[in-house]
């Protein structure tokens, strides 16, 4: 068997690709953070809660209605951007022209709410997802076995992120969002109704949350504390790349799994926390993050 | 410089007429004083023992929050770090004493504050908030696979000693006046930096960062001071409370140990001396009667709730609410 660095090249390269799966979800979530801080400049706390209430609307609608996972992936983040839209227009809205940390704050205790209330309901152990069974099975490489199913979560989440930034950066709604970013008093001016766009840009990110999460279902066990512990490793994900950029959060987000991946095979002990130390290494060398504006 | 040192002076001046002209304030200060001496007779002093290492847990993250405007999601990790410390050095040193074990855990804190600090305070606002948070998970990660901690289980049994060879700690009450105590102090030195001089530059910042820099202040260098002092005392109410319960486990490390801290100080009023009691005895009790009652089960769902109602309804916490309400009717007086 081939050796590299005394680990098996398989070894390696599967690491490597759980590494990129893993980035893949980074790379959702915290472009949905980006999006919302973007136009809301608040951190939405419960975005982990979001990702998780969509793999469990995926789950329950195919128990109980039979939803496939074709129709789930379509429809759970309507659902589930069209709830972070009433949430942004009965509680966020409210709050506005306050210190941006209450937003936080808010955010945080309905994730508590939602993680509370599923974990009554459900229990803390995870349920499983069938994998579709159009993406069953897997190639063989020669030097790796790849699963189907994570070549497609890949895909999906590139492609998905991909559009975000074409919405954003090359659109004129997208163009309407980058100038409320900079100044929504005037775009205001302008007879843009910026309050309809912060609800949909809120909506957005829950969305791109609930849709990471449907992506998830399969691959992970689906439990009510599922969003938590990979929010926070999100946020560190964030604080190294900064929200200035769309680009620069998908490719610190991918970049990160890539990062552990490469740990869990030479230094297991420290997989958990190896974004946290390139966090700490990002603030120490260069504190406004690798894509980040602000000083 | 001279415009603020004035205003200082002023600030001082008027809160030293004030605390003479507002005797019912002392008063309070000696009630409540009077009460925590007799409240052991009355209630479980195991239970009010909690509730004080909490309320000094909620005050040292007050005086960060409150009084310097940094919002820490991480301050569990100086309350778990307290705790294992005193913790590990007590069940392997069963002769050591409990007031070595408190410092040494207090120390620890002291230590992990000042290399957290000094990373955090490179970023600002929502950032700060959120590399707090990455670091405190970073330690919850340490204390799971470090071989002290032991991992899931935690560290029970830890025997609470005797103080200076005289008194016997086993004995609740005796412990609980040590508590007590070291509350007390706890709470007598954050009154008396928040009115210094040095706090008046704290709040100098909380206002107007970029003035404050620009009267000449290293800004830094008071943010990390007052991070380390925060995260100090936080420290000591993990160490003290390892004592009470004598045990020590992940639940002090965990983000929700985190969140519930900032839930005590928002419910009883940020940036208020009392709020951080008030919010911390109300938080416990709640939890205490819930877990007593159907809605067990619902804690979390409910904290969540009140989450959100005080951040939409209710900023200034109870305390502050009172403040507010008792100026109004000074002002309705003096019309």
């Amino acid at each position: 068997m081939t050796m590299i660095f005394g680990i098996p090249l398989m070894v390696l390269f599967g690491q490597l690709m759980l590494g990129l799966i893993n980035g893949a979800f980074y790379a959702l979530l915290s472009l949905g953070l980006a999006v919302i801080f973007g136009l809301l400049r608040i951190i939405n706390f419960a975005h982990g809660a979001q990702y998780m209430l969509g793999a469990f609307a995926a789950l329950l609608g195919a128990q109980y209605l039979g939803l496939n996972y074709w129709a789930a992936l379509i429809l759970v983040p309507l659902v589930v951007g069209a709830l972070g839209i009433v949430v942004e227009r009965l509680l966020l809205r409210r709050i506005q022209h306050l210190d941006h940390l209450y937003g936080l704050l808010l955010t945080f205790g309905l994730a508590l709410i939602f993680e509370g209330t599923l974990v009554n309901l459900f229990g803390v152990s995870g349920s499983s997802y069938p994998i579709p069974e159009a993406l069953s099975g897997g190639f063989k490489l020669g030097f790796m076995f790849l699963p189907t199913y994570r070549a497609w979560v890949l895909v999906a989440a590139l492609v998905v992120c991909f559009a975000v930034w074409f919405l954003i950066e090359r659109t004129r709604l997208g163009a309407y969002l980058r100038a409320g970013t900079e100044n929504p008093e005037l775009v205001q001016a302008f007879g843009i109704n910026v309050p309809l766009m912060v609800s949909l840009t809120y909506g957005l990110g829950v969305a791109l949350a609930a849709f990471a999460g449907v992506l998830a279902a399969p691959l992970y066990p689906v439990s009510p504390t599922m969003g938590s512990n990979l929010l926070i490793v999100v946020f560190a994900v964030v604080v190294i790349g900064g929200m200035g950029s769309i680009l620069g959060a998908i490719l610190t987000g991918l970049a990160m799994g890539v990062i552990e991946g490469l740990t869990k095979v030479f230094y297991p002990e420290a997989a958990n926390t190896v974004i946290f130390v390139v966090m700490v290494m990002v603030l120490m060398l260069r504190p406004a993050g690798l894509f980040g504006k602000e000083a | 410089m001279a415009v603020l040192e004035q205003e200082q002076e002023r600030g001082a001046a008027s809160a030293g007429k004030a605390s003479r002209r507002i005797t019912p304030l002392g008063a309070l200060y000696l009630g409540l004083f009077v009460l925590g001496l007799l409240a052991p007779w009355v209630a479980y002093p195991v239970f009010l023992m909690k509730i004080l290492c909490f309320a000094l847990f909620a005050s040292a993250f007050n005086l960060l929050l409150g009084f310097v405007g940094l919002l820490s999601f991480g301050h569990a990790a100086f309350l778990a770090t307290g705790a294992y410390i005193t913790g590990f050095l007590l069940a392997e040193y069963p002769g050591l004493s409990p007031v070595l074990g408190i410092m040494a855990g207090t120390l620890g804190a002291v230590v992990l504050g000042t290399l957290f600090g000094a990373l955090a305070i490179r970023r600002q606002g929502i950032y700060f908030a959120m590399v707090t948070l990455a670091l405190a998970q970073m330690m919850f990660f340490f204390f799971v696979q470090a071989p002290f901690t032991h991992g899931e289980d935690g560290l029970h049994g830890v025997p609470r000693g005797e103080l200076f060879g005289l008194f016997d700690l086993k004995n609740n009450h005796t412990l609980y006046y040590f508590v007590f105590a070291i509350f007390v102090a706890a709470f007598v030195l954050i009154r008396r930096v928040v009115h210094s001089p040095f706090g008046q530059v704290l709040k100098a910042i909380r206002e107007n960062e970029p003035r404050a820099i620009s009267l000449g202040y290293h800004t830094d260098a008071y943010k990390l001071v007052a991070f380390v002092l925060s995260a100090g005392l936080a420290g000591l109410a993990g160490a003290t409370k390892t004592l009470v319960f004598q045990l020590a486990s992940l639940g002090d490390a965990s983000w929700h140990m985190s969140g519930e801290v900032i839930l005590m100080t928002l419910l009883g009023g940020v940036g208020t001396l009392l709020g951080p009691l008030v919010g911390s005895g109300l938080v416990i009790g709640l939890q205490h009667q819930l877990a007593q009652s159907a809605l067990g089960d619902w804690v979390s769902v409910i904290l969540g709730a009140i989450f959100v109602i005080c951040v939409l309804s209710f900023r200034s916490g109870i305390v502050g609410e009172c403040q507010r309400w008792l100026e109004k009717r000074k002002e309705r007086d003096e019309v």
